[in-house]
């Protein structure tokens, strides 16, 4: 790598802690971002001739805290200086910051940064922007295409979530011990968003989208060095990894989706499928159980399966058994279904999903598996209704297209038993 | 003489990488591979799985620890490289290990990508 990507790397790098610790002296997101630009800046002029410092982090905190306090001082006069206490810590040198790195003061701003947007009064798609622009530092503009809107619309979804968070006010206190979980559980919530948002359906899309992806594994990866006994995150970690692992095999040449039983398995990525399994095998040493581990145990048996035929799918119904019990959701009920059909037949799995048909009316995949149910029973004008409907309230047209397979087929089978 | 070569980087600053830039990062590594190999030194050569994916046993309390063991009072002395079936076996083997070599302790970390070598001994 030249020197300028070598610097790039080491910026991205430690941008989340930077800004974190920022955040800590400043208490003010604006402030704190100005203050890691304005060491970026340096970095770029002084790098390049010094050699990169030994702990980027700790150099970037140094600089942008006294930049900061700089220009929170030229700005006096328009706006009044924060209080002593706010500006805690001024006494820290470079040296004694990378000490401290480890410590668990800056652990606790990294995750006080995230959790800062994961505010509960941001919907969900303003805390995932303000996390990429803020933590990641995303660009604008990159964040727009990620999201399919206009840089215009981002830049002021952004600022508006800023504003929302200054007003609300009162999350940078330090998290007192029983604190810290919910912190984690919020903020492990915000990155499988992350996550999910970018693991596109629709191949046009994917491009675009899969930064989003590889941002929520960075975030979650940096969030598991910090709290590395935690078996939830390690089991978000591999449940992102098992999942994005099969991205390579979700679209045909074509672009149509391709469902899982019929993907090329030898197109999964092999690297992440095996850090998933390992830190599955981690978590699960800790007898705690979780919705992320259980997720992942699912994904991980589908990843242990060298063909679609050999997927335990006892298991897995076993497995959305206990995900029903911990987080009961129609939409977990729907999932276990599969698996029940596949191991007690589509009759016992139609029965079980029938109390859903209220409240997953408007959701594409529950006309999609009765759909498929039906279908396999032979109830062919019921099954054709349900393709109707999913295919009203299909996401993306890859979706469509997966649905129209189906009543192509429905419509071929009719007719040729009409001759 | 062998030695053994542990690579420390700035994890945080690795993992950061594009999967385009490690992958250049890889293919730079190879050539350096290549030219080694055909000197007839490359030994085995791995590349682990990030720290997270590491679990430490300490032998004398049998403490087994998530993540990397970071003391720096004792200091990294060798690696193995053994098949094992899954995490508990592998801390089965590292206490077997650990009774014929007391002291310290093992940090059991997943391998990544396995490159066997040409076999110098």
């Amino acid at each position: 790598m030249s020197d300028i990507a070598w610097i790039d790397a080491a910026l991205r790098a430690a941008r989340p802690e930077a800004v974190a610790a920022l955040l800590r002296y400043f208490r003010d997101l604006d402030i704190a971002e100005e203050a890691y630009q304005e060491a970026c800046l340096r970095a770029l002029k002084t790098w390049p001739n010094n050699g990169p410092p030994r702990n980027p982090a700790a150099w970037l905190i140094f600089v942008g805290r006294n930049a900061g306090i700089d220009g929170v001082r030229r700005k006096a006069r328009e706006r009044p200086l924060p209080d002593e206490a706010a500006l805690s810590d001024r006494e820290d040198a470079e040296d004694v910051i990378a000490e401290k790195l480890d410590g668990a003061d800056y652990r606790d701003d990294v995750l006080r940064l995230l959790f800062v947007c994961c505010h509960p009064e941001l919907p969900a798609t303003q805390q995932i922007a303000l996390a990429l622009r803020i933590v990641s530092g995303l660009s604008v503009p990159r964040i727009a295409k990620a999201f399919l809107v206009s840089e215009a619309a981002m830049e002021q979804r952004i600022t508006r979530a800023k504003r929302r968070i200054a007003e609300a006010g009162q999350r940078f206190e330090t998290p007192s011990p029983a604190d810290r979980p919910a912190r984690l559980a919020a903020v492990a919530a915000m990155l499988y968003l992350l996550f999910n948002e970018g693991y596109s359906t629709d191949r046009a899309e994917a491009p675009a989208r899969a930064p989003l992806c590889d941002e929520a594994i960075r975030l979650t990866r940096l969030m598991l060095r910090m709290f590395p006994a935690e078996p939830e995150l390690m089991g978000l970690m591999a449940l992102m990894l098992l999942q994005n692992a099969r991205a390579g095999a979700r679209f045909d040449a074509s672009g149509a989706l391709v469902l899982l039983d019929a993907q090329d398995r030898a197109a999964w990525n092999r690297d992440m499928i095996n850090e998933g399994l390992a830190l599955l095998d981690k978590a699960m040493r800790h007898q705690v159980r979780g919705p992320y581990q259980i997720q992942a145990a699912i994904a991980a048996l589908h990843a242990r399966a060298a063909r679609a035929e050999d997927t335990d799918w006892a298991q897995i119904d076993l497995l959305y058994a206990a995900l029903e019990e911990l987080q009961p959701s129609p939409v977990v009920t729907l999932n276990r279904a599969v698996a029940v059909s596949k191991t007690k037949g589509p009759d016992a799995a139609l029965a079980l999903i029938a109390p859903l048909a209220e409240r997953l009316a408007g959701y594409f995949y529950f006309h999609g598996v009765r759909g498929g149910l039906l279908m396999q029973l032979g109830r062919r004008e019921d099954a054709r209704r349900a393709f109707d409907q999913a295919i009203a309230l299909a996401n993306t047209p890859a979706e469509a297209a997966h649905i129209r397979e189906h009543l192509d087929r429905l419509a071929a089978e009719a007719s040729a038993q009409k001759t | 003489m062998l030695y053994a070569f542990l690579c420390y980087n700035n994890e945080s600053a690795v993992m950061s990488w594009t999967k385009e830039e490690d992958d250049a990062v890889m293919a730079k590594l190879d050539l350096v591979h290549q030219k080694l190999i055909e000197q007839g030194r490359f030994g085995p050569a791995l590349r682990l799985m990030p720290t997270a994916a590491a679990t430490t046993l300490v032998k004398e309390r049998d403490l087994v620890l998530d993540g990397p063991f970071a003391e720096t009072k004792e200091q990294l002395l060798g690696f193995y490289v053994i098949e094992c079936d899954s995490l508990e076996h592998a801390l089965e083997i590292a206490r077997e290990l650990g009774v014929a070599n007391p002291g310290g302790a093992y940090e059991i970390r997943p391998v990544r990508l396995f490159l066997p070598g040409v076999g110098v001994s």
